[in-house]
């Protein structure tokens, strides 16, 4: 997998010197400071740091939720330019988020049907059929293990965590994005349900071939689904590069903290079977 | 939503609250077009007593009926009042011999019995001065009148200009109230004006409603879109109206109420306009909690996502936003019109609330009542149901604000 991702080479997403600063004076935090990246076309990148490294932080300036205080962020090779609503709007067509939380990523007064329509009418489906609509809505919970008859006319407070999260796979499944920020997919997710939900992001990179930017904080995992790790602590990346150098030949003291922290959650983690 | 207004009416102090105010609405709306009376016009001397009054000429002319029942006492009551009686009480105890233990005054007749067995005109009365032994002969004589269970005989001038008897009302006659020609029940008592105060408070009621109604709706307009873009533009948008916003809260905005009021000449601070002025200065307190709730709500992810689908600027506020504020602002607005209706009514004391020749509102009728001494007169009914009427409405506006905290808020609920 690692090697097949090398050769697809170009970059899609291209940080420098990205730093993000929230407040002033004595409530100054610097969450992100001064770091670099290359996401690749294809390529499955895992962010792996502990909680308030600045994780979600760096996430929200890529998707341009939050502004970037400073540095530049290249999209396709170009400077990105996210200056007015419909620029904006270009852009998140080609990158969309799954969030950490399910239960805050819905709209709480607002239908499942709606949340689905809403993709389909982004990615330029206004004008089909109530029959096209439906089939194209069926096929995207089916994609995710559920169905829409069951879900349709149901409020998101009906489902559970692990349902909700599978229905946020069947919008990225819509909207069929180039590149995918899931921060934390799976950290409110029970354990059975976090399975499912990999599983089902790692069919629909290999379904459309987009690039998947995984946020985590945990390093057994990131190894498992991704080519490129970048580890990182308080803000900046202090490791980077193919899954297998950074985890198996950590140069960082923090990486290799990270690293041996693991078999105390996961019994089985054995590194000898790596290779 | 649906589900939470279902709750709502399924919370008991939400529903005695509803209940109570949709009672005081329906009166206030039925009860001015059903009643005789305009509000505004004056049909008596002032503060009359509650009761009906009927026309004495009427009575005479009617004829009447026997009752065989004992009309003494009843008489006696409507003579004398409990000064009087007191008088007499006193003069039995200090002159008739008569043990202050003997004496009922809530029983007429034997009272009644007692004074008429003991009373001398004769009596020395040592220590009472003339002019007050004149004043008990005189209540004397006014009762032996009252008491007179003879006919009495009514005479009119003839043709040629002299009296004779035209009538003659036996004593023990009556006639039937509701039979007599010229009949009109004040079931309130009529005001300083001589207006009927239960169909004047009736009409405040109306009035007061829809001012509280109105600075209601505007304040909490105005607050909400004020946090709304605060809270959601955040940046310079936010830093100004949040400095804004601060200004009106450092200066209390009843000042800020009796200023915009005093430059309002009188004769154009109609009931809307002054509802206006207390909305223009009410909103702060909704618009800051608004603006610290949206600045929560804002950083969401539910938000973040409805971004990234797309959606604009007015919609993600109006979708997003908006109904995760919903219930706050519709309690917040419920307290708002009870303050609108209590601000009106200090205004109104102050002399600064609607123009007092057009419209009536509760704080004008307590206006009234206190410059013309109602209370000092005991005219209660010139101000005692107005205190009701105004601790009703709020009373009710709080019950269901109360109530509908509980629903929305489920960790309240004991
Ligand atoms: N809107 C904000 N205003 C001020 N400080 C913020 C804001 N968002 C994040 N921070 C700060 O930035 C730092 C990084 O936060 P971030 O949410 O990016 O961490 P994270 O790595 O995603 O943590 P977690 O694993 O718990 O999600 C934290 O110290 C946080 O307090
Ligand atoms: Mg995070």
């Amino acid at each position: 997998m690692a090697e097949m991702a090398r050769e697809l080479g170009k970059s899609v997403l291209k940080g420098e010197n990205i730093t993000k600063v929230f407040g002033y004076g004595k409530t100054r935090t610097e969450a992100v400071k001064k770091v670099n990246f290359d996401f690749h076309e294809g390529e499955v990148i895992s962010i792996v740091g502990e909680s308030g490294s600045g994780k979600t932080t760096i996430a929200r300036m890529i998707l341009g939720l939050i502004t970037i205080t400073e540095g530049t962020l290249l999209f396709n090779g170009q400077p990105r330019d996210i200056s007015s609503g419909k620029k904006r709007k270009e852009y998140w067509k080609n990158i969309q988020a799954v969030f950490q939380d399910p239960f805050s990523s819905f709209n709480m007064f607002n239908k499942i049907d709606d949340l689905l329509l809403d993709c389909i009418n982004m990615t330029g489906g206004k004008h089909k059929s109530d029959k096209e609509k439906f089939d194209m809505m069926t096929e995207a919970c089916s994609f995710v293990n559920l169905k829409y008859a069951e879900l349709t006319n149901k409020y998101p407070f009906e489902l559970s965590g692990g349902q909700m999260q599978r229905l946020m796979i069947a919008r990225i499944f819509l909207l069929k994005p180039k590149i995918l920020i899931a921060d934390e997919p799976t950290s409110m997710v029970d354990a059975c349900s976090r399975a499912t939900i990999l599983d089902m992001l790692m069919k629909l990179r290999d379904e459309i071939g987009m690039t998947i930017i995984f946020i985590t904080h945990d390093i057994g995992l990131a190894y498992y689904v991704s080519d490129s790790v970048y580890i990182m602590e308080h803000g900046a990346f202090v490791e980077a590069g193919p899954a297998e150098d950074v985890i198996i030949h950590p140069k960082a003291d923090y990486t290799k903290r990270l690293i041996s922290d693991v078999p105390k959650i996961y019994g089985e983690w054995d590194l000898s079977t790596v290779g | 939503m649906l589900r939470q207004i279902k709750e709502a009416f399924r919370n008991p102090k939400f529903l005695v609250g509803f209940i109570l105010f949709v009672l005081l609405l329906l009166m206030a709306i039925f009860y001015p077009m059903i009643s005789m009376y305009e509000p505004l016009t004056y049909y008596a001397t002032s503060f009359e007593k509650p009761g009906t009054y009927v026309n004495i000429l009427d009575i005479a002319n009617s004829e009447g009926v026997k009752l065989n029942v004992d009309t003494a006492a009843g008489r006696l009551d409507s003579v004398l009042t409990d000064d009087q009686k007191e008088t007499m009480k006193d003069w039995l105890v200090r002159f008739g011999g008569v043990e202050e233990s003997a004496i009922d005054l809530e029983d007429s007749e034997s009272f009644l019995k007692l004074w008429q067995d003991n009373y001398d005109s004769k009596n020395p009365q040592k220590g009472l001065r003339t002019a007050d032994k004149k004043a008990v002969a005189r209540l004397d004589k006014q009762l032996t009148t009252a008491l007179n269970s003879d006919s009495i005989d009514i005479a009119g001038k003839n043709e040629e200009g002299e009296l004779e008897v035209v009538k003659s009302i036996p004593g023990d006659h009556f006639i039937n109230a509701g039979s007599v020609g010229n009949s009109y029940t004040f079931p309130l008592g009529t005001d300083n004006f001589g207006a009927d105060v239960l169909t004047k408070l009736t009409s405040s009621i109306r009035v007061s409603l829809r001012i509280g109604l109105v600075a209601g709706l505007i304040g909490t307009a105005i607050g909400l879109t004020i946090g709304l873009l605060a809270g959601f533009l955040g940046g310079w948008v936010d830093n100004f109206l949040t400095f804004v916003t601060n200004i009106f809260t450092v200066i209390p905005s009843f000042v800020i109420l009796v200023l915009i009021s005093n430059a309002v000449s009188a004769s154009a601070r109609g009931a809307t306009m002054v509802s206006v002025i207390i909305g223009l200065t009410s909103w702060p307190w909704t618009a800051r909690s608004v603006r610290s709730q949206v600045l929560s709500l804002r950083g969401r992810d539910h938000v973040n996502l409805s971004k990234l689908s797309g959606h604009s600027m007015p919609r993600i506020i109006l979708q997003d936003i908006l109904p995760y504020v919903a219930s706050y602002v519709v309690m917040a607005m419920i307290l708002q019109i009870s303050s609108g209706i209590l601000a009106e009514a200090q205004l109104s004391m102050l002399g600064l609330g609607p123009n007092t020749s057009t419209t009536t509102t509760l704080g004008i009728m307590m206006n009234w009542a206190q410059q013309y001494s109602a209370m000092q007169s005991n005219s209660w009914w010139a101000f005692v149901p107005v205190v009701i009427s105004i601790t009703l409405i709020t009373f009710s506006l709080n019950l269901m604000n109360t109530g509908l905290d509980q629903v929305f808020n489920p960790q309240l609920r004991d």
